[in-house]
């Protein structure tokens, strides 16, 4: 047993995945309900009903005060000016040498208070990278372990929780949220966010109502086949949709226009990495991460040799699977950057074996599929 | 977790039943719901002579893959093509239609040294 395992931390509901029949296991610092029945159903339930994740493992912090757009503007690549109240911008927190120390998603609720929601694996790196850069005094409170959440994804999500709240749900766009009653509580946040694609909301809830809230969710979402959801669901959700995961395939050493989140990189505004990314603009990438379809019978997975078939590397794959919605294998992985635009011929080492796959255009699942 | 009494057993989670010199192998209940939902069953060793331990095939699951290690020495005569198409079957029904190799088994003795289903209960339980 590592250290790390005996340090394992426990969510508000443990008690209750285990006994929905969860199988728990360590994910970023914490005990998590990664399947519940069947990793396959668990998916489909989320693209065609609804369905939830306990993902209290995430971080929030609260910033707040004159000098908290400020801070945030220094440690983030997007440009957090653009919000106004109750809007939420998806961004990456990057390091001195321009590499990702976390993607996070950045909500305003006034000019002088914000919430960044960070990965729970990140919360302690995060938290301290943060107050180092801190040099104004902009007001920061670790929130983390007082709050709960839970991510209600699906396309019945807004049908389901509806009778829950008198908030008009399907007037919250994409990327906002209103803080409203919810399940009798008062103050929850009702975010139009997730890392599905399936459509739905996360609701920031106390710790003392997680609980109550869970219960009302189920019991308002058994008209829609509601299910709890596991990590290992979340994971081929997410990458379905072409969503980064920190720690695969972005890292303190990956660069977010390598990555290809130049979307969230604002050069119009300061940030601790802005010079270092513009000269890697400028002098150009080398690599590129692409998402990629296998064109034979096979699952890629983290770490794979790519290839450019011809048995040179020229990369890595950073995610894989095989999609449960397509049925093929797909993934993500970082290549030379000769070989990243689509249409691009490669391949996955697969057990010595070079399996044919071409670059493809991300998400790999559209509403249309 | 099943496990039926008329099987052999091994500790990387294999089932191996007996017909003359003939063993019919797959993966144990335990092994296909600690895996989860079985997507590709991928072995490409029909004709090959292989020792014990050595890897015959490999079984992937949404999240993991996994080998698969031969319980004994012989020959590989067939793979369940069944599975091809429904390699779901291994969580299903694991010790029948999730069957994955014909296997000439180059001495029969050798099974006996497998553990019983008690001794591989004692294992996983």
């Amino acid at each position: 047993m590592s250290a790390a395992e005996t340090t394992v931390k426990t969510i508000t509901l443990n008690d209750l995945h285990i006994n929905l029949g969860a199988k728990m296991m360590p994910f970023a610092g914490f005990n998590m309900p990664v399947r519940y029945s069947s990793d396959l159903d668990e998916h489909h339930t989320v693209r065609n009903a609804v369905g939830v994740f306990d993902v209290s493992h995430m971080g929030e912090f609260v910033v707040e005060g004159p000098h908290a757009l400020d801070l945030i503007q220094r440690v983030t690549t997007n440009d957090a000016s653009l919000l106004t109240d109750y809007k939420i911008q998806y961004s990456c927190m990057t390091n001195a040498e321009g590499g990702i120390v976390d993607d996070l998603l950045v909500y305003r609720f006034s000019a002088e208070q914000y919430l960044l929601v960070v990965n729970a694996g990140n919360i302690d790196k995060d938290w301290a990278w943060i107050n180092q850069n801190n040099t104004n005094g902009a007001t920061l409170r670790n929130l983390s372990d007082e709050w709960s959440l839970f991510a209600v994804q699906g396309p019945k999500a807004i049908e389901a929780l509806q009778p829950l709240t008198n908030a008009d749900l399907s007037a919250i766009s994409y990327y906002t949220c209103v803080v409203d009653t919810l399940a009798g509580i008062p103050g929850v946040l009702i975010s139009a966010t997730g890392y599905t694609g399936a459509g739905g909301f996360e609701l920031y809830v106390k710790n003392a109502n997680a609980l109550e809230v869970w219960n009302a969710i189920f019991a308002a979402g058994t008209p829609f086949g509601i299910k709890p959801i596991g990590l290992g669901a979340r994971d081929t959700l997410r990458l379905e949709m072409g969503f980064c995961l920190y720690g695969n395939d972005i890292t303190d050493t990956t660069s977010p226009l390598e990555a290809g989140l130049g979307w969230v990189t604002k050069f119009s505004k300061d940030f601790n990495a802005k010079p270092i990314l513009e000269a890697q603009k400028i002098a150009g990438l080398t690599r590129k991460l692409v998402g990629f379809k296998l064109l034979e019978r096979a699952i890629p997975r983290s770490h794979y040799p790519i290839t450019d078939g011809a048995g040179n590397t020229i990369g890595e794959v950073t995610s894989g699977t095989q999609s449960p919605t397509l049925g093929y294998g797909i993934g993500m992985g970082y290549v030379t950057i000769e070989h990243s635009k689509p249409g691009s011929s490669i391949a996955i080492e697969i057990r010595g074996k070079q399996v044919p796959a071409e670059v493809v255009k991300l998400p790999f699942v559209t509403k249309a599929n | 977790m099943t496990l039926p009494a008329s099987l052999k057993y091994t500790s990387d989670h294999e089932w191996l039943s007996l017909d003359g010199d003939i063993a019919t192998i797959g993966i144990t209940d335990f092994a296909q719901s600690e895996l989860g939902d079985i997507v590709f069953v991928d072995i490409n060793t029909v004709g090959s002579a292989l020792k014990a331990e050595e890897v015959f095939g490999t079984v992937e699951a949404v999240k993991t893959v996994s080998d698969l290690f031969l319980p004994v020495s012989g020959t590989v005569l067939e793979v369940n093509a069944d599975l091809e198409a429904t390699p779901d079957n291994v969580n299903s029904d694991p010790y029948g239609k999730g069957w994955m190799i014909k296997l000439k088994v180059d001495n029969v003795a050798d099974v006996d040294a497998l553990l019983d289903a008690a001794a591989y209960e004692a294992l996983v339980g």
